[in-house]
């Protein structure tokens, strides 16, 4: 059995993520890099770095949930507002951020351990319903349970001044990049080694995976609640930088943008999960001018949505095999290095 | 006792709309293997079509017709366009292009009508009759079932009486045999989407005015009731789609009416989840699909 699953996981080994770059020197450079542009850039613009970093933080964990494990969750911005409202509830009680910050991954991740248990046993167009389903009710439990939620008002979160030497902008971008590569190194790590060839094996053939000795359902549930961490991460970020959580900021498109910005990335890798993050918050932002200097209201919000849609489409159809085959260049090219 | 009642006939009406979205979902499963996520906008893309009529002319039942026909186009459109070229190996692929679809239909109908909820119009009165006291349906809510009741027989007289129905089933069933025998496999899939965008537009038409109105994602929570109705009948069954969806119209029904409307939504998901886990191809079959599908 040991010799069929080497010989199975080496084949399923595919260098995606084994980088040619360390992880711990990108995480370096990175923060390097982000530190030097919270100095440089205006307020503004800092503090759409800072959503970038919470964005990185979801899509890096969705990256390895369809991209390397073929599970589809549009369950995911609901993650999200579970992450934020944790945040908000206990910040509102307790203020201290770096407890809230954990209680809200632990919150998350107890509630994706559930999803995920269902997941397990769904697949393609059951599972798709099933989160989306969860995508679409949750911000109804906020109307439900109002006294604890307050509707869809929501809360505001309190929180400490930031040191004196800095700007509002400034530490939350440190916060925010802090927590994105600090995810995104202990995913890298964590899809190097047995678990990512296991998630690989999963996804390509989950007959051969159990073959050789994998268990599938393992697997998918624990990629299923290292997802939903990284989501419950990215959603107390979000609840810090707005300084408030409503079911407002958690609709059904926010898990359908996600998606999106894992597609477009490419799947499986997590420099594309950085793509992907980064076009979240630049086409809305680029959409916001064209309505402003067109002078509609109605263009803006929905320019970037039918933006979205658009290359969402178009890419799963250029991509001959859909979502499978984004992944196959990188694969030869790699493969091609080696010999 | 009278509530009860009053609650049970509601549920049906509403059951009835759920059936008729439900029966569109097993339309295109079973034609294409693929669940059309994009179905609640498209719904309710052909709403603001028939607003629109409706708004131009002032005749509701101008817009109606009108907004079915453009079912027909969008579905047969969606079909030719799109998804006729999505990849079938994976069967996610299916599912994110349909909502990218969705993303597009709701940032269009954002921008022409604009993100406010616009009232829907009924061509029959919402009061209820009172018999013996007890409120218990109104002209609409027979609207509703004489409609929903029309496209089941319909589409039951197409499939098993008429030569394309023959085709159609024979196309989803055996494509490679029937393309031998001369079938189009091709004519016949566009032909499935087109009926199904229809119905489900016919549906997005029956259940706007009971909601809350005309909003680009006014179908979300619709779309996951139908599902639900479709999976608790089994994504094969067109029955099954009909009862589920009738289990589901009362049992939002009820739930609404005496535990709050803000509960139902997740009584939907509450019951998606049992069926999901407990009988993955709905509680009238006796196999197991969901989890190889």
């Amino acid at each position: 059995m040991t010799v069929l699953r080497d010989r199975v996981t080496t084949r399923m080994a595919a260098p995606v993520l084994r980088g040619r770059f360390d992880p711990l020197i990108v995480v370096v450079v990175g923060a390097l890099i982000v530190v030097a542009l919270t100095y440089t850039l205006p307020p503004f613009r800092t503090y759409q770095l800072a959503t970038v970093g919470a964005y990185l933080c979801v899509t890096a964990g969705l990256t390895v949930l369809t991209g390397l494990n073929g599970q589809l969750s549009l369950g995911h911005g609901a993650l999200m507002a579970t992450g934020a409202y944790t945040l908000a509830l206990w910040q509102n009680r307790f203020n201290l951020l770096a407890v809230g910050i954990l209680m809200a991954i632990l919150v998350t991740t107890a509630v994706g351990a559930v999803i995920g248990l269902a997941a397990a046993r769904l697949r393609g167009p059951y599972l798709a319903g099933l989160t989306l389903a969860v995508a679409v009710v949750v911000p109804s439990i906020a109307s439900t349970f109002d006294e604890t939620f307050n509707s869809d008002q929501g809360l505001s979160v309190v929180l400490n001044p930031p040191p004196e030497s800095m700007t509002v902008e400034q530490w939350q971008a440190w916060l925010s990049w802090g927590a994105a590569l600090v995810t995104l190194f202990v995913l890298a790590m964590l899809v190097r080694g047995r678990f990512g060839r296991d998630l690989r094996a999963v996804r390509d053939d989950e007959t051969a995976a159990r073959l050789a000795g994998i268990s599938v359902a393992r697997t998918q549930v624990a990629a299923f609640v290292v997802s939903a961490a990284c989501a419950g991460l990215a959603g107390a970020l979000f609840a810090v930088l707005a300084q408030s959580v409503s079911p407002g900021a958690f609709p059904l498109t926010l898990s359908l943008f996600l998606l999106m910005a894992i597609v477009i990335g490419g799947l499986g890798r997590l420099s594309g999960a950085l793509i992907g993050a980064v076009l979240l918050v630049g086409l809305p932002a680029v959409a916001h001018e064209i309505g402003e200097a067109a002078g509609s209201q109605r263009l803006e919000g929905n320019l970037a949505l039918t933006f979205f849609g658009v290359v969402l489409v178009v890419v799963m159809l250029a991509a001959p095999g859909g979502l499978a085959s984004v992944r196959v260049p990188v694969r030869r090219k790699t493969r091609a290095k080696k010999h | 006792m009278d509530r009860f009642v009053f609650l049970t006939f509601d549920g049906l009406s509403r059951g009835a709309v759920y059936a008729a979205f439900a029966l569109a979902l097993v339309l295109i499963w079973r034609a294409a293997r693929i669940v059309n996520f994009a179905q609640g906008a498209m719904a309710v893309a052909t709403a603001y079509v028939a607003y629109s009529v409706v708004d131009a002319t002032g005749s509701y039942w101008l817009g109606f017709i009108v907004a079915l026909l453009a079912g027909l186009l969008l579905g047969a459109g969606v079909e030719r366009v799109v998804m006729r070229f999505v990849d079938h190996s994976s069967p996610l692929n299916g599912v994110v292009v349909a909502l990218g679809l969705v993303l597009i239909i709701q940032g269009v109908l954002g921008m022409v009508y604009g993100n406010e909820f616009r009232p829907a119009s009924t061509p029959f009165s919402r009061d209820a009759f009172e018999i013996g006291g007890v409120a218990l349906l109104s002209r609409y809510d027979l609207f509703v079932f004489g409609a929903v009741g029309a496209v089941v027989v319909l589409l039951t007289l197409l499939f098993t009486r008429t030569p394309t129905g023959l085709r159609m089933r024979a196309a989803a069933f055996a494509p490679d045999v029937s393309r031998l025998l001369g079938v189009s496999v091709g004519g016949m899939l566009t032909l499935g989407w087109a009926l199904a965008a229809a119905v489900g537009s016919l549906a997005g038409l029956l259940v706007l005015p009971t909601e809350l109105g005309l909003h680009p994602t006014a179908m979300d929570i619709v779309f996951i009731s139908a599902f639900t109705a479709a999976v608790v009948g089994g994504l094969d069954s067109p029955i099954g789609a009909v009862l589920g969806g009738l289990i589901v119209g009362l049992l939002l029904s009820y739930i609404s009416g005496y535990l709050g409307a803000t509960v139902a939504p997740m009584a939907v998901l509450a019951l998606l989840v049992l069926v999901l886990l407990g009988r993955p191809d709905g509680l009238f079959s006796s196999r197991s699909k969901a989890r190889t599908a």
